[in-house]
Parts: C-alpha cells; structure tokens; sequence
C-alpha cells in the first residue's frame, strides 16, 4: 500500500523551519517571487533563496513563469500528503480511544 | 467526543492525543494492563488482535498477533520500559516475524502513556507515539489498518453489545 511518496524524510525536514513553512504559506496565493517573499523576512535574498530551493528539493513548491516573472507555487498534492499520514496515524488512535470509551461504559452497564 | 487534544509534531515525529473518560485511573489502567480488554480495542473490529503474551514489568515483553479477513496474521510485540500503575507506561512498539521473533528490519514505535484524575471521577489519557522516521509511521499505518480506519464508531457497537467486560 503506497500513501506516501519516498521522499517524506526530506518533506518533513523541509517543514521544520518556520521561515519555510511562512514561505510555504505565502506560496499557496502563489503571486510572489524570490524577491518579493524575501521582504517578508529579516534575512538576505540569498537566505530566502537557499530556503525556497529547499523546499524546491522536497517537491513542496515548483517555480512558475508567469509572464516575465517567476513566482513561487506551493504543491498542494505534496503538502496534503504529508500531512495525510499524521491525520492516518490519529485517526488509528481516534479509533482506538474510541472503543476504550465503548468498553469502560459496557463495564460500567455490566455492573449493578 | 472523548478526544480532547491532538499535538502533531512533524519535526519530532511525535503525535500526542489527550482523552478523557468518565472513569478512575484504575479503569482506564485495567485496559493496558488486562490483555483480554486490551484485546479488544488495540485492533480494528476487522482486524481484532489477540494477546498470547503479556509481562507488564519493566523489561517484559508482550507479544500479539492480528487477524485479518483473509486470515492473514500480522505479528507485533512491545518491550516494556516503564510500569508505575496506574499512571504511566512506557514501551517500544515493534513487528514480529511470523515464528514471533523480532522483526528487526522494521523499526519499532516509542509509545508513553500518562493517566492522570482531573476530578469528579474524571480521567485524562495522553499517548505519545513517536517514530524513528515517517517510512516507520506509514509501515505501522500499513499493517493491516486501512479497514479498521474505514469503520464508523457506531458500527463497533454491536461488537460489543452483550459482551461485556466485568472488572473484578
């Protein structure tokens, strides 16, 4: 059974920067460039930059042409499924609370 | 709904889920600690689990199998770290081959479970699963869960309808 693509180690390494996922975020309108994401940070171009290739590499966000620029576009298919495994594995344990809830009220119906 | 909180933390590889039941400690205990009810809610309905061994003591192992549809049987067994009824549970969730040895190719789950009593016969659950890697999430996921994920709660009522659990 495939659910993830084999790259999630490099997906989830891509998230756990905050200025990434605020990039990440922003790419979802997918209207800005490198240089227009970069003012949104304390930091160089070159910072920003080295931060949007990564999440490049992690297949998260592509770089579009748009006319003459280039914006940068979240991958929606690869955020949802990374996020897809998290939302499986708590769903396992929604599950699992749910028929420790069904058994501790049975018990309780069970006794005089 | 008895799930109160949901903490998931990518970095980490960590997922905590908070739960209140309307028992003790000691109830909520009792479904870790007696294999018979942890029986029946470790596995999906479709995927029901049998315990055939169960040393909860620091350093002991527990040892299940499930049972699938088609008769498949997929193996699993924890090493206990930690024991301190009823309050905290400690221990490594890993496969089993099928002669029950340790799988040691696929890696094993860190599961810590805290109960605690908040009052008026009140009792708060935290589990902490956490994984080596998110390939070892999506191979616990795959271990013959996808049916037992499909299943409404409602649909386990008639599971367990006329098969209740006593607490001695």
């Amino acid at each position: 059974m495939q659910i993830a693509p084999p790259d999630f180690d490099r997906m989830f390494g891509a998230l756990a920067d905050a200025t990434r996922r605020d990039i990440v975020r922003r790419a979802i309108a997918g209207e800005e460039g490198v240089a227009e994401l970069a003012e949104h940070y304390p930091m160089s171009f070159a910072a920003v930059q080295k931060h949007v290739a990564i999440l490049e590499r992690a297949g998260l966000v592509t770089k579009r042409r748009i006319g003459r620029r280039k914006v940068v576009h979240a991958n929606l298919d690869g955020l949802r499924a990374t996020r897809r495994l998290l939302d499986r594995y708590e769903e396992l344990w929604r599950d699992r609370i749910a028929r420790m809830t069904e058994l501790i009220g049975d018990t309780k119906e069970a006794r005089p | 709904m008895t799930v109160t909180a949901v903490r998931k933390d990518p970095q980490a590889r960590t997922m905590t889920l908070d739960a209140e039941f309307d028992a003790t400690p000691e109830r909520v205990w009792q479904l870790w600690a007696d294999p018979r009810q942890l029986e029946r809610w470790w596995g999906p309905p479709t995927y029901p689990a049998t315990f055939t061994s169960h040393d909860l003591r620091p350093g002991g192992k527990v040892e299940y199998h499930m049972t699938g549809p088609g008769g498949d049987q997929p193996r699993g067994y924890w090493e206990v770290d930690e024991v301190d009824p009823p309050h905290r549970l400690a221990f490594r969730d890993g496969f089993a081959n099928d002669d029950g040895t340790p799988n040691l190719e696929l890696p094993m789950t860190i599961a810590r479970v805290a109960i605690e009593e908040i009052g008026r016969g009140r009792t708060r659950m935290s589990i902490e699963s956490t994984f080596p890697s998110l390939e070892a999430m999506e191979q616990v996921l795959a271990m013959g869960m996808e049916e037992g994920l499909k299943l409404a709660v409602g649909q386990i009522d008639g599971i367990l309808a006329g098969d209740a659990v006593r607490v001695s």
